[in-house]
């Protein structure tokens, strides 16, 4: 079932009950260090590079960020923030590369109706399956972190894949290739854990003593990481939320209102059903038939 | 509509006028496909319905179109039928006596005028649900978020676009729920589809089920009040 055979997978959108996977697989992931990053956007270029996206000629909107939002052709974007510091007074420069995070409990999945329109292989990368996908953008409603984008031109949805293509084939991810810094790297979770700690102790010993790692229990952790020096307030990077989880009206709409729904949908078939094999039809008799020709022949 | 009648023919009362019955086909074969189509992305397992529509994404496209077939097409009924399906004191004592109604002693049960209570319930619920599913299916409409922006100036926050998804699911199940009674209905009470189909019904269908209606159809005055 898988879209490619060197990945099983873990989850299937729409789908009750996945196959177990043949094999057992490194859970990978992606840890962005914003405070490694220089903004030079080549992560963006190597995107489209090789995804092959342009994006259409846009707006200048004021800030760096080009263009201004993630779009069917913009899976990653670096976002600027100017952030005054109120407790050093310092004006700070946040930038932070922003995509899809490829959640554990992925909201997308959990949302979408169409089967295997998104799928989570045992690695952990969260994929959409242009193929399935009947364009409702159910996702983007299931989504916590504003991520997938529906194109105008094909009406399917499209996010970061996490270069799912190349790491099949034991390659990074092209924006990490891409970064001059190492400010992305890729790997084991384990091991981008590790790494993203002994970052955030180094941080530490510099004075940022809130900088944290941020890998939100909320959706289950999420094989995009980040080291944020402010790991205490995410959301002035650009609007990174808090404790981010699926939304409470999205669990209810597909927990239990689809559940009890259909129940109730078969169990009031089912009585009626029954309702006529016990009490039988309801039937006109002739005294009927002769009252309303009595009173019919009486009122004229 | 006097004369003679024949002992094993039925005399018959008019109930719908075609224009009604043509109103209430067009409704009922929308809903049953809104029903169909919306039932298919409900749930996984009756994704297989969208077959019915030449796949997922016609299924996704053609909801909402007949969403607003069903929505004008309902409005034809509602104008039709709304003052005969106000609420009255008999109802009251109909809906209290609902063991005997669905036991099929009517004998138990006060005159009816032209609906009974469970009909007016359906009538009433089927005209809020289809307003909810109205408003909470445009607020999930992505295609035509473009037009809701720039014609209006509507911009539907992600949180309402959330409310209106689960709204809309609860909607339609109300409304499945209420259209399984109204077919149930005319199923057991034979000779209830007819009226549907030609518009008619015999004299004893009515005064079985309907005797106050019958007798103003006939200009009768009742000689005795209904039990109150
Ligand atoms: C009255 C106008 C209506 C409009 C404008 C409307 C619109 C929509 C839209 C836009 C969707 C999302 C899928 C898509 O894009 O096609 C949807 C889903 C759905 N609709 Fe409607 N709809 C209407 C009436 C109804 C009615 C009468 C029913 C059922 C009797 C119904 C049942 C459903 C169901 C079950 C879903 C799937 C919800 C889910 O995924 O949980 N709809 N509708
Ligand atoms: S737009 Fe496509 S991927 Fe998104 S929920 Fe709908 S079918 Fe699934």
């Amino acid at each position: 079932m898988a879209t490619l055979q060197s990945l099983d997978l873990q989850r299937r959108s729409a789908t009750s009950g996945t196959p177990p996977a043949a094999r057992k697989t490194l859970e990978v992931a992606k840890l962005i260090d914003v405070s490694k990053c220089i903004g030079c956007k080549a992560c963006q270029v190597a995107c489209m590079e090789w995804n092959d996206l342009r994006e259409e000629v846009g707006e200048v909107t004021g800030v760096y960020d080009n263009p201004h939002d993630l779009s069917p052709a913009t899976w990653t974007l670096m976002r600027f923030t100017e952030w005054d510091n109120p407790d050093t007074g310092n004006l700070e420069w946040l930038i932070r590369k922003d995509g899809c995070m490829h959640c554990s409990d992925p909201g997308c999945l959990k949302a979408c109706p169409a089967p295997g329109a998104i799928v989570q292989y045992s690695n952990g990368i969260v994929d959409f399956v242009s193929e399935n996908c009947i364009g409702c953008g159910y996702c983007v409603k299931g989504c916590p972190f504003n991520i997938p984008r529906i194109s105008k031109a094909d009406n399917k949805a499209y996010k970061c894949t996490l270069c799912s293509d190349r790491v099949a084939v034991g390659q990074a991810p092209a924006c990490v290739k891409a970064c001059p810094t190492q400010a992305l790297v890729f790997g084991s979770k384990e091991d981008m854990i590790a790494h993203g700690e002994e970052r955030v102790a180094d941080l530490k010993s510099r004075g940022y003593d809130k900088a944290g790692v941020y890998d939100p229990a909320g959706v289950g952790g999420t094989h995009v990481m980040y080291v944020l020096h402010h790991a205490d307030k995410p959301p002035i990077y650009a609007g990174l939320p808090l404790a981010p989880k699926i939304s409470p009206l999205v669990e209810m709409w597909k927990g239990l209102t689809k559940n009890v729904g259909l129940l109730g949908i078969g169990f009031a078939a089912v009585f009626g059903f029954m309702h006529y094999v016990v009490n039988g039809p309801n039937r006109v008799s002739d005294e009927d038939e002769q009252a309303a020709a009595k009173l019919k022949g009486d009122g004229t | 509509m006097t004369g003679s009648h024949y002992r094993d023919e039925p005399t018959t009362v008019s109930r719908y006028s075609a224009a009604a019955r043509v109103n209430h086909w067009v409704t009922a074969a929308s809903l049953i496909l809104l029903a169909l189509s919306g039932l298919a992305l409900f749930h996984p397992s009756l994704f297989f319905l969208t077959g019915l529509f030449g796949g997922g994404e016609y299924t996704r496209i053609i909801h909402p179109w007949i969403g607003l077939v069903l929505l004008v097409s309902f409005a034809g009924l509602f104008l039709r039928f709304w003052r005969l399906n106000l609420w009255e004191r008999t109802d009251n004592v109909w809906l209290g006596r609902v063991r005997a109604v669905l036991a099929g002693r009517e004998e138990e049960l006060p005159e009816v005028g032209k609906y009974n209570a469970g009909q007016k319930l359906v009538f009433w619920g089927m005209s809020i649900l289809i307003i909810v599913l109205f408003v909470s299916g445009v607020g999930i409409w992505r295609s035509q978020y473009p037009f809701l922006r720039e014609t209006l100036g509507i911009v539907i926050p992600i949180d309402q676009q959330r409310l209106a998804v689960l709204v809309h699911a609860l909607a339609a199940i109300g409304a499945i729920l209420i259209w399984i009674v109204h077919v149930y209905a005319a199923l057991w009470v034979k000779g209830t589809v007819r009226a549907m189909m030609r518009g008619s019904v015999t004299g004893g269908w009515a005064w079985r089920h309907h005797r106050r209606w019958l007798r103003e159809e006939v200009g009768a005055r009742t000689p005795r009040r209904p039990a109150e």
